[in-house]
């Protein structure tokens, strides 16, 4: 079985991801965007998507870098360290997994930055993408969808969107359900956004019989989850291995402050107390590590056999980054509370992106079943 | 296939043939117990001719020590081989043909730290499972401050003049020789005036006294040393103090580490190989339809998986020569912790059958509180919270 450590390209992807993200994507740019009431910044995602990351899961054929989802997973890592907003894993992780059979001019768009997605399946509070209850009615020869989607991510800002809805069966059925790929702007669909804690653009879609034609639909009608699967464990995946990144971006600003601030005459890093609190963290983000690496390996050598090992890094990591940021507050005291700090960014992020496409609660439940209980 | 892969390919179809040759056919698939181990010494009683034999078949390979040189008793074998070999002992159900803190834990010390004919002599004794060797660090008194161990050992010329008490000495009642820390410079600071000093536990002086735990009978003991006298140099011209004089706690440190390792590691192989989802599967109806027990499964079971993972990953980091020195502690924190949770849950599962010694669940009671040590010995989890914050979070020293 192929090591769980990085090859030498990947720790060169890994460092120079690195090097441009610090410099041109560090946390103080989450705020200007925010402050400047924007999701993300165009200019940045056509400079990464220059360097081929739009197109890391785009086969060369179509134009991409097609260096896989250990690749995919190493640069969602490095935009959690630094929480760099971008349509990355909507549109060149999810977008570009769910259409890799597609027609190539697609897929070459998402690579060049030109062409962004994004996936709407949620309905409610939870994801649960088997209780869809969105229709998709025969209308001549294509379909009528009704209906209503929520918590979109980079649903206001989307060219195109991967519409989860359903042509036979009841919600709770994961069979009959179909999945489109259709323009945003297609009448009859409205966007309207919900501002979520991290600053980050999620949208609420409402779908007032909006057509479609067969030419919309992606993998076959009536099996929209099976053409969806391998998309949302690569996004499942990757959202992890965001939250790992984020782990260790919010634990490297906590050791720091352990060391600077200084009550009762001494460094607070020197109590015990709080230094075993910080050991801890140390290791659980290690331990959180191990699973992302797998999960990277097994999209990339099994990729059929990648549920246990996706849900695996997704319930860890969702985990091990509400530790840390809660622990990263508490240990930075009063100044963690305030906006001018950005302890709070990590926070909020981390509250956001271990619920998007399912909480801890989802993949536990996941793992158990393919552990037999 | 590369070169190599196929060197390795024919080296397992030679070792996976002389396995079949030479594993006598009632060992083959037998369970691990506490009965079934070969522990090798002096005074040992093989279980059967079988276990003589096989003991006997592997040694004279140095199977025993598979990556140990060829000229200590070893088999000179790469990580590669080691790897292909103890897979193939697995496919045919081989049990371990010796297991002993010879092998564990002397011998990687030995490898580092002895003369050249500490090494000749010693070594080849521990692979033919000829000496039992047993560990004296810990004393009342030197626990988590494992550097303030008391026993002395004052220089008498052509001895050494041993006074002290050790604890926590597992089998030092069957054990022939013990490895043990002792002061030997009383004025030096606490880490530089300790020897490693190697000891015949039938010189006079030395007694030993077994200790019952709270999981009911234990292969702990405590060792006395009463006016013991140790050769500086022996009678066949060995000296008794591995690594120089006063630095013995460099190769205490060294040694730990291989310890920690182990013991973090332990979690795994539970249940008989049975999945935690199995084992639990195989209770009363309904056990998982408890919110609670299950939770509290699933929550143990992600961290079992990505534990194992992270074994792996730093398995493999220290074959490619990433290995850092922190990674014991670590290890042994994360496993040591969750095999405690493990075991909580498992008495959860089983209810009153659990609390039951040897009860429908055999000794899982018994093992359910000796888990409880794995977080004390070979350092606490506390001990292990404080070396990772200073070599690894680089914090203040309190």
């Amino acid at each position: 079985m192929t090591s769980l450590l990085p090859t030498e390209d990947e720790g060169m992807l890994r460092d120079m991801a690195r090097g441009f993200l610090d410099d041109s994507a560090p946390v103080r740019a989450l705020r200007e965007n925010r402050d400047r009431g924007r999701a993300w910044d165009p200019g940045l995602w056509r400079e990464m998507a220059q360097m081929g990351w739009a197109g890391v899961l785009v086969p060369e054929a179509a134009g991409g870098s097609d260096m896989g989802h250990r690749a995919a997973g190493i640069l969602a890592e490095e935009m959690g360290v630094t929480l760099a907003a971008t349509p990355f894993l909507s549109s060149a992780v999810l977008a570009a997994t769910a259409l890799r059979g597609a027609a190539h001019d697609r897929l070459a768009a998402i690579s060049s930055g030109e062409l962004t997605y994004a996936l709407a399946v949620d309905e409610g509070a939870k994801h649960a993408p088997a209780r869809t209850a969105m229709t998709a009615e025969a209308a001549g020869n294509g379909f009528r969808l009704t209906g209503r989607k929520c918590f979109v991510a980079d649903g206001s800002s989307a060219d195109r969107l991967l519409v989860l809805a359903r042509t036979a069966g009841r919600p709770g059925e994961a069979q009959g359900l179909t999945l489109f790929d259709i323009e945003a702007g297609r009448a009859g669909l409205t966007r309207q956004v919900q501002a979520t804690v991290d600053s980050r653009d999620h949208a609420r879609i409402e779908f007032a019989g909006v057509e479609a034609t067969g030419a919309d639909v992606v993998g076959e009608v009536d099996g929209g989850l099976a053409a969806l699967g391998p998309a949302l464990n690569a996004g499942q995946a990757a959202m992890a291995a965001e939250l790992a990144g984020l782990s260790t971006g919010a634990f490297a600003m906590t050791a720091g402050y352990l060391k600077e601030r200084k009550q009762f005459g001494r460094t607070i890093g020197a109590f015990q107390a709080l230094q075993h609190r910080a050991a801890h963290l140390w290791c659980e983000i290690e331990v959180t590590a191990s699973a992302i690496a797998n999960a990277g390996r097994v999209l990339d050598d099994t990729p059929d056999e990648a549920d246990l090992a996706v849900s695996l890094a997704k319930a860890r990591a969702a985990r091990t980054a509400r530790q840390v940021v809660s622990e990263g507050v508490q240990m930075h005291g009063g100044i963690g509370m305030t906006d001018d700090f950005d302890m709070g960014f990590y926070m909020k992020r981390a509250r956001v992106g271990a619920e998007w496409l399912g909480d801890y609660g989802y993949h536990a439940g996941r793992v158990a079943q393919a552990r037999g209980f | 296939m590369s070169e190599e892969a196929g060197d390795l390919e024919r080296f397992r179809s030679t070792i996976a043939s002389w396995i079949h040759e030479a594993l006598p056919e009632d060992l083959r698939n037998q369970p691990r117990t506490e009965d079934s181990i070969c522990w090798g010494g002096k005074r040992w009683q093989f279980r059967s001719e079988s276990q003589r034999h096989w003991l006997e078949r592997c040694a004279e390979r140095g199977f025993t020590a598979p990556r140990w040189p060829e000229q200590y008793g070893g088999a000179g074998f790469t990580r590669a081989q080691e790897k292909v070999f103890r897979e193939e002992l697995a496919r045919a159900g081989a049990p371990t043909p010796l297991e002993s803190f010879g092998l564990w834990m002397l011998g990687p010390a030995l490898l580092a730290f002895g003369s050249e004919a500490q090494k000749a002599h010693y070594l080849p004794q521990i692979t033919r499972g000829e000496i039992r060797w047993c560990q004296g660090y810990s004393e009342p008194g030197a626990g988590s401050d494992l550097a303030n161990v008391q026993t002395r050992a004052e220089d008498r010329g052509d001895h050494w003049l041993v006074n002290g008490q050790k604890i926590w000495t597992s089998y030092a009642d069957k054990a022939d020789w013990i490895f043990a820390l002792v002061r030997t410079d009383r004025e030096a600071p606490k880490h530089k005036g300790i020897s490693f000093l190697l000891i015949d536990m039938e010189s006079e002086g030395v007694t030993t006294r077994p200790i019952r735990l709270i999981s009911g009978k234990s292969p702990f003991c405590e060792t006395f040393f009463d006016n013991v006298k140790v050769p500086k140099v022996d009678a066949i011209g060995l000296g008794r103090v591995v690594g120089e004089v006063n630095r013995g706690w460099d190769v205490a440190k060294h040694l730990l580490t291989h310890e920690r390792e182990m013991i973090g590691g332990g979690a795994r192989g539970l249940l008989g190989g049975r999945s935690l989802g199995d084992f639990l599967g195989s209770l009363d109806e309904g056990i998982l339809d408890d919110p609670a027990l299950r939770a509290e499964a699933m929550e143990v079971e992600i961290d079992t998986l990505a534990t194992a993972l992270t074994l792996e990953r730093y398995k493999d980091m220290s074959e490619s020569g990433q290995g850092a020195g922190h990674a014991s502690a670590m290890l042994k924190y994360m496993g040591t912790e969750l095999n405690k949770r493990r075991y909580e849950l498992l008495m959860s599962a089983t209810g009153s059958d659990g609390a039951e010694w040897d009860g429908p669940h055999g000794g899982l009671a018994a093992e359910w509180l000796r888990t409880k040590a794995n977080s004390i010995e070979g350092g606490t989890s506390e001990i292990m919270l404080d070396i990772l914050s200073k070599r690894v979070l680089g914090l203040p020293s309190a």
